[in-house]
């Protein structure tokens, strides 16, 4: 999840909005299948792996201050390229710069005045004028992660024998962290981040060109600072409290992001002071949230917080309920205007489907574990 | 006609869960296969035109179905492919199919939603009175 600033307020990008839109719906590829526009070799791709967002900052495809606001500063240290198969590799190497699809997205929004909790919190995430317009992106690995994901489900299936494991559902496919497989799985996994951290950065990239282009001034010229960009789905080995004495453990966020509070040695000097910027994602019709992390998520959650509003209702079940020509002129009529590769993946999203994401970030906010900054209001859309 | 698949929506609300029949292996894997690209678009409108041949080897026939799909969905990413038809053959532990489709064109195919992987959450493959079947979660 990765947000961007700009320092556009609505007045000035509402007559251009459908421009901006179509641009960015033309510039960052998504839906099934879809291709990116660079083309890399295999001994770049592995770049990618084990150097995450600093390969894409040398390589022209950002900004040095890009990698201080990026979780980890956009690079796993322990990535190791040699673990990950050549399955992997054919399968993600055309995939930087793109979107995906399903609940992935890439949205235009206002941070509205009267929607600010804190204004200082804001203004230190780069929230400073009224009406601001920010860019906010989902997605991660693509297929690439996937691929790693499938290719150890297997290779731990044979382990857990090896080592007399057995777990209620095969999906929770396992092998002891210290083993060899362990080991090789932790660093392949490293890669599949790093490719997510450099997707996003790749994307925002080409968002920073699209609007360069629509509202002819640089990206510099437009401040399109990254706030923030933190992983939805990663393990890391931390250290905690645990009943008293520190423990290193290994936090898996999987539906769930980081949220480190102020202080914390992970952090760059821009958020000491705050805590680290959690971005949570609602539904394209209702809005989503910035927050920062606590040290109380630090003390009672391992660092972590929720990630999404999450789903009430299945895919099929949305598509019952609305149409997706019918969903995109009923969001149009509300000042949001979606551009989608496929219409009954957009139907899939309505905001029908997904639980109230005010309620969600109340709670989130009420339990310590994080604090609310700013709603983020959707104007535009990209959905695959 | 014999029902080739149904989807359950509310065992997976962000996923994608059907149970798929065959009155043999060959048939099951064929329809679990079609399953799973009907998620990710109008298989009416991916027309038979480009072949794809896939040999895979496995003792058991639910190993051996889980990396006839995990290959499908590879293949979608790896050669930007669609499929619409399939023959199989799978005989001891191994499998030889054709999957049968055309390169992805949005303009053209009713994409839907991708499928990023196939899970083995509550995955089972059963022998029935009339034949096979097999429930799958996919990742979507």
């Amino acid at each position: 999840m990765r947000l961007v600033t700009t320092n556009l307020t609505f007045a000035e990008v509402q007559p251009k909005l459908r421009e901006v839109v179509d641009t960015l719906f033309k510039t960052v590829p998504a839906g099934v299948g879809s291709k990116g526009f660079l083309k890399i070799s295999v001994p770049q791709f592995k770049q990618v792996m084990e150097e995450g967002v600093k390969w894409a900052v040398d390589n022209g495809y950002g900004w040095e201050d890009d990698l201080k606001n990026t979780e980890g500063y956009g690079k796993i240290e322990w990535a190791d390229a040699s673990k990950v198969s050549d399955k992997a590799i054919t399968r993600g190497i055309n995939q930087l710069g793109t979107l995906g699809s399903g609940n992935h997205y890439l949205e235009v929004q206002v941070a509205h005045a009267a929607n600010i909790f804190d204004e200082k919190y804001a203004k230190a995430c780069g929230i400073t004028t009224p009406e601001q317009v920010v860019i906010m992106v989902h997605c991660g690995s693509r297929g690439f992660g996937h691929q790693v994901g499938t290719d150890y489900l297997k290779i731990f299936e044979d382990a857990m024998r090896r080592y007399g494991i057995s777990v209620p559902d095969r999906e929770l496919s396992c092998a002891p962290f210290s083993s060899r497989e362990g080991q090789d799985y932790y660093k392949a996994m490293a890669c599949a981040a790093n490719m997510a951290f450099t997707n996003r950065q790749v994307i925002m990239h080409r968002i920073r060109e699209a609007f360069s282009k629509v509202f002819q001034r640089s990206a510099e010229e437009l401040e399109m600072n990254l706030v923030y960009d933190v992983a939805h789905n990663i393990a890391k080995v931390e250290k905690y409290k645990i009943d008293g004495s520190w423990k290193e453990v290994v936090v898996h966020r999987k539906g769930s992001t980081r949220a480190f509070g102020p202080g914390n040695h992970e952090l760059s000097s821009r958020y000491q002071e705050i805590g680290q910027p959690v971005i949570i994602g609602g539904s394209m019709e209702t809005g989503s949230y910035l927050l920062v992390g606590t040290k109380k998520a630090e003390e009672e959650t391992f660092g972590s917080t929720a990630h999404g509003s999450g789903r009430t209702m299945s895919r099929a079940q949305a598509k019952r309920e609305v149409r997706g020509e019918q969903l995109q002129k009923a969001m149009e009529s509300k000042g949001i205007y979606v551009k989608a590769v496929s219409m009954p993946g957009l139907a899939e999203e309505a905001g029908l489907a997904y639980k109230d994401i005010d309620e969600v970030i109340d709670t989130l906010d009420r339990a310590g574990i994080s604090k609310k900054v700013v709603a983020l209001k959707p104007v535009g859309n990209v959905k695959g | 006609m014999k029902q080739k698949y149904k989807f359950f929506d509310d065992i997976a609300t962000a996923d994608a869960a059907f149970e798929a029949y065959g009155k043999d292996l060959p048939e099951l894997f064929t329809n679990a296969a079609l399953a799973t690209f009907s998620v990710m678009a109008d298989l009416k409108k991916v027309a038979p035109k480009a072949k794809k041949k896939i040999v895979l080897k496995n003792p058991k026939a639910e190993g051996l179905l889980f990396d006839f799909i995990q290959e499908l969905i590879y293949l979608k990413d790896a050669e930007y492919m669609l499929f619409s038809k399939f023959t199989v053959k799978v005989a001891d532990g191994k499998l030889t199919a054709t999957a049968f489709g055309e390169h992805i064109n949005p303009e053209k195919h009713q994409l839907l939603t991708d499928v990023k992987a196939m899970t083995l959450h509550m995955y089972s493959v059963q022998q029935t009175k009339s034949g096979w079947k097999a429930f799958i979660i996919l990742d979507t």
